[in-house]
């Protein structure tokens, strides 16, 4: 890495140019460039980040179908009408077999296409488990850097584990449908963790109401509140039950916590639709006023940090001839015992780290 | 320095008013299979929304799918627009019910290689590949 003035090739500096001066194809150009991860990226994004991060970045997750891009593309038209500049990155999932992918989240933002102020980039796994792209985060900081109001992404559909956009979002929308499950896949680890804001979309089938109770009733035994407003027996008074949950929910603000929100939509009406923008927006107010976007965003600056020393070592490990030839000169003394992958490991990080 | 993976990125567009897409899933699916990254953006396309999809996604292909014999307003017009939009090193390529006339005319108009009907998709999948080889851009 070279991070002297004159340090990117002819090329790149061109992007770059292009790229400050609020250049469409420069902006795509960029995030191919990172993307691949070709000759000098990192470089290209060091000139890059010199501004920002100012973006409100918002993330949408949840299970196949649950209609993630569709809530994305009414966000965004909603946004539009206050003139933001809004960026969207949709991610699918690549191949594990051809490594080819079929991104097709546009389908659901056709409306948007032609909006200047919308600009879409759909990427691809590229073998990434976490449920973005390998290098969706660096994208993100792509598009702040270019200066849109608001980025929206927008996983793969996830099951329970993929929890990568924690790292990359400032507020995380989890999208479930009524089919998504019942009260025990609501208590469970992972997903159901990492929720800013829950949306039960699809909210005009069976089972919606159910499931947002259900959501909320788990979220009360997070806060410790167990039982406490909830009747353990039929013929309660339902509005009287959920009004109380609200006012339990009102202690945690007073105490500084974020109480999340569970809201119910119909994304291809955009019903709900306003009242989840709302939920966006009043977490975006308590992020500021609480001192955790500062703390997500010194989080997020120490993980890049470690990511690119690790993915740099990673490098140097492997393309080093002295590590190349020790190894393979070993493979013959690993397999009569004399070796263990252990202690060849440890002579080549010996002699790397000299 | 670093240990890049270049993929191709191919939109599969759908312009004007014809609903037939068996075709363009059929080659989307091809092409995701030959490890290419397809961005398909569903049916019913105007030329200018292909055009901006293809520049937010900096697509290396734009292949379209003509079935309604429009081809020789909707190619050219693709074609001019991508020019405008300074992405003019992008690959115009497609299919459909296009006379071997019509293709002749096309390809004086700096349109690629179009396929008939009973292409197999190896054919396309090739072209795009040997077209990459020679046009990989920064």
């Amino acid at each position: 890495m070279s991070h002297e003035a004159g340090g990117l090739s002819p090329a790149l500096s061109s992007v770059l140019e292009r790229f400050l001066s609020g250049e469409v194809t420069a902006l795509a150009r960029a995030i191919s460039i990172v993307e691949d991860e070709r000759d000098g990226f990192e470089d290209l994004l060091h000139r890059v980040l010199t501004v920002g991060p100012s973006t409100c970045r918002v993330g949408f997750t949840g299970p196949p179908g649950a209609g993630k891009s569709t809530l994305v593309a009414g966000a965004a038209a909603s946004y539009r009408e206050h003139d933001e500049r809004i960026g969207v990155i949709a991610v699918d999932p690549t191949s594990p077999y051809s490594g080819g992918a079929l991104l097709g989240d546009r389908i659901r933002m056709n409306d948007l296409t032609t909006d200047p102020g919308i600009f879409i980039r759909s990427m691809a796994t590229r073998g990434s488990l976490g449920g973005l792209a390998t290098t969706t985060k660096e994208v993100l900081d792509l598009m702040d850097a270019f200066g849109f109001d608001r980025v929206l992404v927008e996983t793969v559909g996830v099951g329970q584990t993929e929890l990568a956009i924690t790292a990359a979002a400032d507020t995380v929308i989890v999208v479930l449908v009524p089919e998504s499950g019942d009260a025990i896949q609501a208590m469970k680890a992972g997903l159901m963790e990492i929720a800013d804001i829950f949306v039960v979309n699809k909210a005009d089938r069976p089972g919606a109401d159910r499931l947002a109770k259900q959501i909320r009733q788990a979220l009360h035994l997070k806060a410790g509140h167990a039982l406490k407003d909830i009747p353990a027996h039929h013929g309660v008074d339902l509005s009287n039950a959920l009004r109380k949950e609200r006012t339990t929910d009102a202690e945690a603000v007073e105490q500084g916590g974020w109480s999340i929100p569970v809201l119910s939509t119909v994304a291809h009406s955009g019903e709900g639709l306003p009242k989840l923008l709302e939920a966006v927006e009043a977490h975006r107010a308590w992020l500021q006023a609480s001192g955790q976007l500062e703390a997500c965003r010194r989080a997020r600056a120490r993980n890049r940090v470690q990511d690119v020393v690790e993915r740099e070592m990673r490098r140097v490990a492997r393309r080093s001839e002295f590590a190349t030839e020790l190894l393979e000169s070993a493979l013959d003394d690993i397999a009569e015992r004399v070796e263990t992958p252990y202690s060849v490991a440890r002579r080549i990080l010996d002699g790397l780290l000299r | 320095m670093s240990e890049s993976i270049r993929k191709i990125r191919v939109l599969v567009a759908k312009p004007g008013l014809d609903g037939h897409d068996r075709g363009a899933k059929v080659i989307a699916a091809a092409f995701r299979d030959a490890g290419f990254e397809v961005i398909y953006t569903g049916l019913h396309q105007t030329p200018e929304m292909i055009v901006s999809a293809a520049v937010q996604e900096d697509v290396d292909v734009v292949a379209m799918s003509v079935l309604s014999g429009a081809h020789l307003t909707l190619f050219p017009r693709v074609k001019a627009l991508l020019d405008d939009a300074g992405a003019d090193h992008v690959l115009l390529t497609g299919g459909g019910i296009i006379s071997e006339d019509d293709m002749a005319a096309l390809d004086e108009q700096g349109i690629g290689k179009l396929f008939g009907p009973g292409t197999p998709t190896t054919a396309a999948i090739d072209y795009i590949r040997e077209w990459f080889s020679t046009h990989e851009a920064v």
